[in-house]
């Protein structure tokens, strides 16, 4: 009991952090990111945003993770990527995101997620369909007409990214929700993969998997960057530590620190980032 | 303070014989909720079983002479209910066409906007559509079809009546069925840069097919029976009769006419014997489907 109430203590507040540490022009930290987050703030309806004046450039290549404590609005920066917020009546947002030159909110978001593919916290593969056909999903459920070899090619390549072919390979017109709950979230990946996008989000990936199907994922993910840009939420430090390049902190909807990891994690620049990279909250 | 915590051997006795009777006053009333369907059955194979013959499913229904010799001679009435079972197909049919897309697409609204003030309309009106008189139906089948359209008594106006009947059940089963859809799955087709009315198509109503099915399926089992809404609009035929626009007849309406005809009483047994066997076999059948369609997620 005592020591919740210590951590209620610790537990920085804006009004105690008056002097923030302004990072100063946070996209140019990153040589020319392949997406550019430009004072964006979200809001769900009404005057209170859950993230505000997020800048940011996401590195080409790298795995970026975002971290912060529940509520910080790091699910929320994540979906605003591809607009999946949108799916909330009323969201509202200022600021852009530019992928390329682009503002993806000038786009029409389905020609946007086809370009920003996306992973979820439970895996989610469609139950209807087969292993096959999920991975395939992104081309049949988009009207996109493939020959067979082209479609078997998708599928083996695919697979074999995630390292899942070699366990799957006998049993690809077997549903794919018959797979153990690891296998079923490299499926989805495969399934964002397939795609070939330019960046893959992952929203928690791993949070509902056991330890060893978590590192399995992991080492799929670093092997994964030299193809796709990765962003990745965790709750999880050490597992932001452990693969990702740079690292971006949230609290309560404001992206307080962003850099390299490495540097992130030894000499963190602002003082919640220390209590929280500590444990003191969160 | 020490409370003994022992009961006495007879109160205990008495407690377990509580229990008991209690126990089996419950099997023996769900039993005799389950009674009537076997009397039922019982009564109408005994009383009907000598016309399930061949003929009973392919001739046209007796006229009045020929069951009256054939009952003075203790013969089986000659003739059969093959214009009321394919009045009931084409009737019933034709408002499955009518209802199942309607009810399903409805359905689908109603879930994907459960919090919405119109959504939330359309449910009240269609929960109110349920408790309906079915022989409302049959008036509105016969101000809209029967006068209007058709100049006379048809199929048609039979179908009509009989589509907005099945209608609330599919409706409530779709949304239900829908509802239970995690919602992961539809952001994982979105996510997928997939267009919402192919998430829809493809994705969620395919997962959600076998309770869908159901509803369906217990839709037409409940208008298969259904005798008033057609007195006022199918009205009846004593031949086979395919073209819509004409009066037609069905399986519930022979078992309306053998009961006004003397002649013909003895039709009424194996006619309803047919009737609840169409109708305990599609609830059968639905539930097979929902057993072996269930899709896991």
């Amino acid at each position: 009991m005592e020591s919740t109430i210590l951590k209620l203590e610790q537990m920085p507040t804006e009004q105690k952090y008056k002097e923030k540490v302004v990072i100063k022009n946070p996209i140019e930290q990153i040589e020319s990111p392949v997406l550019k987050i430009e004072d964006l703030s979200v809001s769900y309806g009404g005057d209170k945003y859950a993230i505000q004046n997020v800048s940011a450039g996401i590195a080409k290549n790298k795995i970026t993770a975002i971290m912060g404590p529940s509520g910080c609005g790091k699910s929320t920066l994540l979906r605003a990527i591809n607009r999946m917020h949108e799916l909330y009546p009323n969201t509202h947002n200022k600021g852009g995101v530019y992928l390329g030159d682009e503002n993806i909110y000038e786009l029409n978001p389905i020609q946007l997620r086809r370009k920003i593919g996306m992973v979820f916290q439970r895996p989610n593969p469609f139950p209807t369909m087969s292993i096959y056909d999920n991975v395939i999903a992104g081309f049949n459920l988009n009207g996109i007409k493939l020959k067979r070899s082209e479609k078997d090619e998708i599928v083996e390549k695919s697979l074999r990214e995630v390292a899942l072919w070699d366990e799957v390979k006998d049993a690809l017109h077997n549903r794919g929700t018959f797979l153990s709950g690891g296998q079923q979230q490299r499926l989805c990946i495969a399934r964002a993969l397939a795609y070939t996008p330019d960046i893959i989000l992952l929203d928690e990936p791993t949070s509902a998997l056991d330890p060893i199907a978590t590192s399995k994922i992991e080492d799929l993910l670093v092997k994964l960057k030299k193809d796709f840009t990765i962003v990745l939420v965790t709750h999880n430090m050490s597992q932001a530590a452990r693969i990702s390049d740079y690292s971006m902190f949230m609290y309560l909807g404001e992206l307080v620190e962003y850099g390299k990891t490495r540097q992130m994690f030894t000499t963190p620049k602002d003082k919640r980032t220390e209590e929280y990279l500590t444990g003191k909250f969160g | 303070m020490n409370i003994s915590t022992e009961i006495s051997d007879r109160k205990m006795k008495q407690r377990l014989l509580k229990d008991k009777i209690f126990t089996n006053v419950m099997i023996f009333l769900a039993f005799l909720s389950g009674v009537p369907l076997f009397l039922i059955l019982y009564q109408l194979a005994v009383k009907g079983y000598r016309q399930f013959n061949i003929s009973f499913f392919f001739e046209e229904a007796p006229d009045t002479m020929e069951a009256m010799i054939a009952v003075a001679n203790n013969e089986v009435i000659p003739g059969g209910i093959a214009n009321g079972i394919v009045g009931t197909l084409i009737i019933v049919g034709m408002a499955s066409l009518i209802a199942i897309p309607i009810g399903i697409i409805c359905g689908t609204y109603l879930a994907e906007n459960a919090e919405g003030k119109f959504a939330g309309l359309v449910r009240f009106i269609v929960d109110m559509l349920q408790g309906v008189p079915s022989i409302v139906l049959g008036v509105i089948g016969y101000i809209w079809i029967v006068k209007p359209v058709t100049n006379g008594f048809s199929a048609l106006a039979g179908s009509v009546a009989l589509s907005i009947m099945m209608l609330p059940s599919i409706v409530r089963s779709t949304e239900e069925t829908l509802k239970m859809i995690p919602g992961t799955l539809k952001e994982a087709a979105l996510s997928l840069g997939v267009p919402y009315h192919k998430v829809i198509l493809k994705v969620i109503l395919p997962t959600g097919i076998s309770g869908i099915l159901t509803g369906v399926i217990l839709g037409i089992s409940r208008i298969a029976g259904e005798t008033a809404p057609l007195m006022l609009t199918a009205l009846g035929s004593t031949v086979i009769n395919t073209n819509i626009t004409e009066p037609s007849s069905a399986v519930p309406l022979l078992v309306w006419e053998f009961y006004n005809d003397p002649n013909l009483v003895n039709m009424i047994w194996s006619a309803s014997l047919f009737l609840l066997l169409l109708i305990l076999g599609l609830n059968l059948s639905a539930k097979a489907i929902a057993r072996k369609w269930k899709v896991q997620y």
